[in-house]
């Protein structure tokens, strides 16, 4: 079978022809070593009989090597030889968009250009003459509508055709007289030393490409003593004669003009921007649309209505329960008629989260009774209770608000309004080192840090996706939400503090941190120049259903795979050794405690790191094992904090707490450390993923350190408030050390340069 | 008259008359258009004065004025 390969630019329509040419063959991988996604796939046509694989390569601008995309694309053509390209261009926009064409053709492989969107031009007014343009590239070119699915038959028509015929590079650039000599002796070199597509390689050279100049240090030397010496700009003048060369061949193709004509036009997209990216309405709007896809997926007062004093009732109809505890919940009121808490109802992302919680209880449910009615051990059915209904389900049922809060921002993304919320914070990001981009996935992290950890892929480098990564673990997510509240009980009862305060404090301590720790790593390990921001602001569209289901299908796919083995594994691990004694006795904790277990004796060993921060031995003593157990079994997700901590209890959270000795610092702490640290195994596999290879474990050890590091300092900075004396100085010195160190480093660096 | 980008006002246009710099960026900006002779027009600028969005070849660009100072342009006859 013929191979195809699907090149073009962003926001071309690539993925939407793709989508549409491969159906439900679709294949979604990663490109070896990258986090770039792979979409392959089969192609069957049912009238034209034509057959073919399909590879959609990333969506790039140039075949220049400054992107892991286009690094891909340029080596998947070279080193994989497809069949055929298939070089999807964006009528609208078709003067960049044909640049790229003018590099792919440099190369020894048969290219068709579809010609996509044309329809949208012709409601402008303007039309292209394709077999002009088929003349004047010199490779058959074909009107299409991915969308309308218009002329994709012809499409593979057509490139079947051409796949049959070799075809030899052309070159737009010598065309020029100046260097058409030297384009052609380059070319003969690497000819004559057997090199495939002799022409694009040569030019590369010529325009002294940091990957040619790499791979052929010899030939490159040799190559650039052939340009005469008023050219020795050629990586200019080559970007030069092809826009030169596209803007004459266009005057002719294209009827009314698409050039000149942008300056004059206000289209629909310049409307909606007028409002979205307003000077002054640009920040506040963006909060209002936050505000509304959190709530939509987190919310259990809708659009505040309880908090606005809407009084919902309780009804007493049969069967009802259910419905209102899912649905919407009752406003409830002491004995004097004043309102103790609000009612309100509950979003989408509450609704689907409860009922599926519902239906896995049930499951669960069904499970142990068949279990038991089998004769299964009860050692065997607490396993299983535990492993499969508290550690999987648990995992399992953020997926509903983790999917709905990744549609809301696939839908912000596709429609085209992130690539304006970064331009609108591009400014405040650039002072910490990053890009308005990686503002997104941060505040993603505020509901939930899986897909905000997937969404860092619309990051530059490495090193920016790496800090984003690390510093979403310290936004409060839904999880940790949960165990504030579950803790919330004690801060007021035991300690006297106003949880809802304290709760807030958390928000605010977890930014601060956040923004802390990316200017300390950004000086430090993860030293980089601040990327540049060249960012196309593509026209506004409304997504589509069909492409928005592919993502949440493939994030769905990806979550379950990578999250459930590491879960599942953590969750067997840790059931096993907090229900067995040294001497492999099973014990149920729910009737004796923890007590005598593994990992109890392990944690009660252990308890002396947690002294610094006020909830080790040396303070709680026989108590301190219940605290470090917490913490250790909170790694698979912070709920399960509260969780063992009332397990072990008894259910008597506040006695037990308060019978501790623990001391307000010590609980702090406490907190702090479980909110700060390693968030949970789906975020474990979710970072595992998306960082660059073999740097997971770095990234652990940041945050175990850093979260350590902030519980002492909340623990001693509290529990005796004249070491701030101390700690301030010390952060400062730190600050300012890793300032000089990044200042020498910075003067190092524009030396060698 | 010859002006940098990054010191146009809003509704501004010229030509391009050269772009400076050197390495990734000064071929990112060839890439994306930012060649000799093409027009760019200053759409308008981010909340805080920087990015800024241009419009060029028929469509849009947002870049700093970091790298918008390396775009020299000629600036059309006065209105």
């Amino acid at each position: 079978m013929k191979n195809f390969a699907l090149v073009g630019n962003p926001n071309s329509g690539k993925t939407t022809l793709f989508n549409l040419l491969t159906g439900a063959t679709a294949h979604v991988g990663n490109w070896p070593g990258v986090t770039v996604e792979k979409r392959s796939g089969k192609y069957k046509g049912k009238k034209n009989g034509v057959e073919a694989s399909i590879v959609d390569l990333p969506g790039i601008y140039s075949l220049s090597p400054y992107t892991p995309e286009e690094v891909i694309a340029r080596n998947y053509i070279i080193e994989e030889k497809p069949d055929l390209i298939i070089d999807i261009v964006d009528s609208t926009n078709i003067e960049r968009n044909l640049y790229l064409t003018t590099q792919l053709l440099e190369m020894n492989v048969p290219v068709v250009v579809a010609l996509n969107m044309s329809d949208a031009l012709n409601q402008e007014g303007k039309t292209i003459d394709v077999e002009a343009l088929e003349k004047a590239l010199g490779i058959p070119v074909v009107s299409i509508s991915a969308l309308k699915n218009k002329g994709v038959d012809e499409l593979m028509e057509r490139a079947a055709k051409a796949s049959q015929v070799a075809r030899v590079g052309h070159s737009v650039v010598a065309e020029n007289e100046k260097f058409a000599e030297p384009i052609a002796k380059a070319a003969k070199i690497y000819e004559e030393k057997g090199i495939d597509n002799p022409l694009f390689h040569a030019i590369k050279a010529l325009e002294n490409d940091e990957i040619e100049a790499q791979k052929h240090p010899e030939d490159v030397a040799e190559i650039k003593k052939l340009l005469p010496e008023e050219e020795m700009e050629f990586e200019a003048s080559s970007a030069n004669e092809r826009y030169n060369y596209i803007t004459a061949k266009l005057s002719t193709c294209v009827q009314g003009n698409v050039v000149k004509e942008a300056k004059a036009k206000s289209n629909r997209s310049d409307k909606i921007d007028k409002v979205l990216t307003n000077k002054w309405a640009g920040i506040p709007i963006f909060l209002v649309i936050l505000l509304i896809v959190f709530g939509l997926t987190f919310s259990e007062d809708l659009f505040f209505l309880g908090r606005l004093g809407v009084v919902f009732k309780e009804s007493s109809f049969a069967g009802n329960e259910y419905f209102e505890g899912l649905f919407w919940h009752a406003t409830e009121f002491d004995e004097f008629g004043k309102v103790v808490a609000n009612g309100g109802i509950n979003s989408p992302g509450v609704i689907l989260a409860g009922t599926w919680e519902g239906f896995a209880a049930w499951l669960g449910d069904m499970m142990n009774k068949g279990l038991e009615a089998a004769g299964a051990a009860e050692w065997a059915v607490g396993f299983i209770d535990s492993v499969v209904i508290d550690g999987l389900f648990a995992v399992i049922g953020f997926l509903p608000q983790i999917l709905l809060l990744y549609l809301f921002f696939s839908i912000l993304e596709d429609s085209g309004y992130m690539a304006r919320v970064a331009f609108i914070f591009d400014r405040i990001f650039r002072k910490l080192g990053l890009s308005g981009r990686a503002f997104i996935p941060m505040l993603m992290g505020y509901g939930c840090g899986v897909p905000a950890m997937i969404n860092t892929r619309t990051l530059n480098t490495d090193k920016e996706r790496t800090q984003t990564i690390r510093a979403i673990a310290f936004f409060p997510c839904g999880a940790k939400m949960t165990l504030l509240a579950a803790v919330a009980g004690c801060l007021s009862g035991v300690f006297g503090l106003n949880a809802a305060l304290v709760a807030y404090s958390f928000y605010l301590i977890g930014l601060v941190v956040a923004i802390l720790l990316i200017v300390l790593m950004h000086w430090t390990t993860q030293r980089e120049k601040v990327p540049p921001f060249i960012m196309e602001l593509p026209a506004y569209h409304f997504p589509q259903f069909r492409a928005l289901m592919i993502h949440i299908w493939d994030k769905t796919k990806h979550y379950l795979k990578k999250a459930a083995t590491i879960i599942v594994i953590s969750a067997i691990f840790i059931w096993l050794f907090t229900h067995l004694t040294w001497n492999w006795q099973y014990v149920n904790p729910e009737e004796t405690g923890y007590a005598g277990t593994v990992l109890a004796d392990f944690s009660a060993w252990i308890s002396p790191i947690f002294t610094p921060m006020g909830f080790g031995n040396v303070q709680l003593g026989d108590y301190a094992w219940a605290y470090t157990l917490s913490s250790i079994t909170g790694i698979v997700a912070k709920e399960v904090v509260p969780d063992t901590l009332s397990i072990i209890s008894g259910g008597e959270l506040e006695l037990f707490v308060a019978a501790s000795g623990i001391h307000t610092s010590g609980f702090y702490a406490f907190i702090v450390f479980n909110l700060m640290t390693i968030p949970c195994f789906a975020s474990i596999g979710t970072a595992k993923a998306e960082l660059p290879k073999g740097t997971l474990k770095w990234t652990l050890l940041f945050w175990v350190v850093s979260s350590y590091i902030l519980g002492c300092i909340t623990y001693l900075m509290i529990e005796w408030v004249w070491t701030l004396a101390i700690i301030i100085p010390v952060i400062i010195g730190i600050y300012a050390l890793a300032y000089l160190y990044n200042r020498k480093k910075n003067k190092e660096e524009a030396l060698a340069a | 008259m010859e002006k940098k980008l990054n010191e146009f006002s809003i509704g501004e246009s010229g030509i391009i008359a050269k772009v400076e710099g050197e390495g990734r960026v000064r071929r990112r900006l060839f890439d994306m258009g930012l060649t000799p002779g093409a027009e760019v027009y200053l759409r308008k600028k981010a909340p805080m004065g920087d990015p800024l969005e241009i419009t060029l070849r028929g469509y849009e660009l947002s870049l700093r004025k970091d790298e918008a100072q390396w775009v020299v342009c000629t600036m059309e006859e006065a209105k």
